[in-house]
């Protein structure tokens, strides 16, 4: 049943948008589909409002970094899901590491809200038209972002572990 | 009445009151701050500002091997972290397609489902508490310490758990453990009907909860809404159903909605669901004890601890042992979201898994910072001590919000 | 006559002195100290997962009020006790300090859980490693989070320090010196 969920939309959306849907696999129990940075908004939105398909709840994005992959360093992840026929699919969305620029989906998921101000305290997307888009978990006056890879984990102020003990 | 109204309306900017709401401010249940708009008694708009107990376990999670992670899990919802705890063994082995057998599954949902119990009455009983009725609150919380009996028989700790291991749990409920759910199972509906019978037809309590920071279904849908506060506004989604994990699908249970999603509906929808746990907790334990006992973990060594004895004796297990302690099970590449009913709604996990010994990225599917948002829109236009009651209401746990 | 009927409840221990027909003196100090100890308002700073412990701790199970914290003060001005349970962002550090500050003297702190204490298994960028970083600690209570015996047993040590402490050790200054290497100004 999962395969023709993926095939469903795959068709309706490569017959809509063609070129701009890169990938489509499935991953465990949730179909994945790549697509383009400048028409995800579209594509949602056609998800959202295409009878057959209705995909009208956002159950969660969140960001992620492939720092091995050149030209598409960072990627938003976009969770939907059709509640009466349960059907949920995945959208990735990559982008190189210099353009961190994403169109907002608060114009369709009110939820995206917070889950946009998130991905940017954590990886520093910037999310373009977004209401208020300023650092939601970590203080204001923190000068990078600290989910990326290349930050550390530790608080770096504690005297009393050192790199023999904790492989720091 | 209407031209006072426009009066009061036409009022300059400069006579609204600002009122800081936390961080610490002791009706709210945990750490947020909301810096309120007042005219007079009623809100005109709400900043909420949260990151208070931020604890960075996304990024932990990146430095930790698969089992060390189990106790992060505890600290997201901490009223029922077991659920947490079983909903992250559930994802690893979905990742690395483990199996477990049917009696493991019961004696999850068991745990589960007391766990839910805790949870909403810790929710309920402090709806009763921001009401004005305290005593509620005492008569419930003796019996959530029989729920933390039954949780020190299984494993030991009281709130948070880390109960289960990646493929089982780590050992079998005890002839005591058994005994003290039943005694629970027969002690219980005793109270929660007294409970029920000091709030649910009480005069005072009505007024107070009835049209208090409703929400439509619409707007609960698209702001994100899951567990028993979607389900007070009518939608009757349930991850236990839709998705059915841990074998739920062999228990008969019913799915209670609301229809107004104002605060008593809420209160209404997790009394209700406390009664359909006990009936799952009573239907599992019937079953468990047909069942060919100790059996408590699926036969996969490289995820399982072995005995100790084992370990001392036997190679095999030495090898295991020290593969498991030491994070080097292989686990395959790819990429996984399991999500459970927690105490709050869908606590989803989507795990990124590169092969190596810790994840390459996992995210926290938290239905409180999800829905928390929506608070703003729905204290509008109430007065205080209502916003204070909707707080307590969504039953929003800081940790899980904050993460 | 018959016997004294004892009560079945226990009474605060007399502290030590000298009486005789009639008379009772003891010193200033211990006297202070008894009725301090016995009445100890607290001020719950409760962040997370020890707030959930603390509140079995207050229910009926564990009773609490029965060292004489009945009255939970949630105003700092008229708290002997800041408990601060749970994880301190340091997000939240300043707000710590702000509300330790507006205590009013003689103010004693615990911290209850190994986040508080130190930071617990929360090494982070976000954590702050330890809340005695900002501000003089009296009791460290261990667990993640402790069970609600070891918080009562904590509260005792800390009713142990009250009785015992000398009414001017406020005014000294190694008091006044301690605190200013947390910059905290005391007038």
């Amino acid at each position: 049943m999962e395969d023709t969920l993926l095939h469903i939309v795959h068709d309706k959306l490569k017959s809509q948008f063609g070129e701009d849907i890169i990938s489509a696999e499935q991953a465990y129990d949730f179909p994945v589909y790549t697509v383009s940075k400048k028409k995800i908004i579209e594509i949602i939105s056609f998800l959202y409002n295409e009878e057959e398909l209705g995909f009208q709840f956002l159950t969660t994005m969140c960001g992620l970094q492939f720092p091995e992959n050149k030209g598409g360093e960072f990627c938003i992840m976009y969770q939907l899901h059709n509640m009466p026929k349960n059907w949920r699919i995945r959208l990735k969305v990559y982008t190189p590491a210099n353009d961190m620029e994403y169109p907002t989906l608060t114009g369709i998921f009110s939820t995206a809200n917070w889950m946009e101000r998130e991905a940017f305290d954590f990886y520093g997307f910037i999310f373009k038209g977004h209401p208020n888009l300023i650092r939601i978990l970590n203080m204001e006056d923190m000068t990078y972002h600290p989910m990326r890879k290349e930050y550390p984990l530790e608080d770096g102020t504690r005297e009393d572990k050192n790199d023999t003990m904790f492989g720091r | 009445m209407n031209e006072i109204k426009t009066a009061q309306t036409a009022v300059a900017e400069k006579d609204y009151t600002t009122l800081n709401l936390g961080p610490t401010h002791p009706a709210t249940h945990g750490i947020f701050q909301n810096i309120v708009k007042m005219d007079g008694e009623i809100i005109v708009d709400a900043v909420p500002t949260i990151g208070y107990i931020h604890r960075a376990f996304e990024k932990i999670a990146e430095r930790r091997p698969y089992y060390q992670i189990t106790p992060l899990t505890d600290r997201l919802n901490y009223c029922s972290s077991p659920i947490n705890n079983m909903g992250w063994h559930m994802t690893v082995e979905k990742l690395a397609g483990i199996e477990v057998p049917k009696r493991v599954q019961y004696l999850r949902v068991v745990i589960m489902e007391l766990a839910r119990i805790a949870d909403h009455i810790v929710c309920n009983s402090v709806i009763g508490v921001d009401t004005g009725a305290l005593s509620g609150f005492l008569y419930v919380f003796q019996q959530r310490e029989h729920i933390y009996e039954i949780y020190e028989e299984i494993c030991g700790a009281r709130l948070t758990t880390n109960v289960g291991r990646i493929g089982g749990l780590e050992r079998d409920f005890s002839p005591k453990c058994i005994d003290k759910i039943e005694k629970f199972l027969e002690n219980f509906p005793a109270v929660i009907k007294e409970f029920e019978s000091l709030l649910m037809r009480n005069r005072i309590f009505m007024d107070r909860t009835i049209g208090v920071g409703a929400i439509t279904a619409e707007r609960a849908l698209n702001y994100g809404f899951t567990g028993p506060n979607l389900r007070a506004t009518g939608v009757d989604y349930d991850v236990r159903v839709m998705n059915p994990y841990s074998g739920y699908q062999d228990f008969d249970f019913v799915v209670p909605v609301g229809t107004s999603g104002d605060t008593y509906d809420r209160f209404m929808v997790r009394q209700q669901e406390m009664w359909e746990s006990l009936s799952i907790i009573r239907q599992a334990m019937d079953k468990i004890i047909q069942m060919p006992e100790k059996v408590f973990h699926a036969d996969v060594p490289e995820f399982y601890l072995p005995p100790k004895e084992e370990v001392y004796n036997n190679m095999e297990a030495l090898i295991y042992h020290f593969k498991i302690v030491m994070g080097e099970v292989e686990i395959p590449k790819g990429e996984v979201y399991h999500s459970v009913e927690g105490g709050n709604g869908e606590l989803g996990f989507y795990l990124v898994s590169d092969g190596g010994r810790t994840p390459y990225r996992l995210h926290f599917r938290r239905p409180c910072f999800i829905y928390y948002q929506a608070y703003t829109e729905m204290i509008k236009g109430a007065m205080l001590s209502d916003a204070i009651l909707t707080l307590s209401s969504l039953n929003v746990i800081a940790g899980e919000l904050d993460a | 006559m018959s016997e004294i009927i004892k009560p079945n409840f226990n009474i605060a221990e007399v502290p030590a002195g000298h009486d005789g027909p009639g008379f009772f003196a003891t010193s200033m100090d211990k006297a202070v100290g008894l009725a301090r100890k016995n009445s100890i308002w607290p001020l719950p700073f409760a962040t997370s997962c020890c707030g959930i412990e603390f509140m079995a701790m207050m229910g009926s199970h564990y009773d609490f009020a029965r060292f004489g914290s009945e009255r939970l003060s949630f105003s700092p001005r008229q708290a002997d006790l800041l408990m601060v349970m749970g994880t301190i962002a340091k997000k939240m550090a300043p707000v710590l300090k702000q509300v330790y500050e507006q205590m009013a003297e003689p103010r004693w702190v615990l911290s209850m859980g190994a986040c508080a204490s130190s930071g617990g298994i929360f090494d982070t960028y976000s954590v702050l490693q330890g809340i005695d970083r900002i501000i003089p600690v009296d009791v460290y209570v261990p667990g993640c989070p402790p069970r609600p015996e070891q918080v009562i047993d904590g509260i005792l040590k800390i009713q142990d320090l009250i009785g015992n402490e000398s009414l001017r050790r406020r005014n000294s200054p190694e008091y006044k010196d301690m605190l200013a290497t947390y910059g905290i100004q005391v007038d």
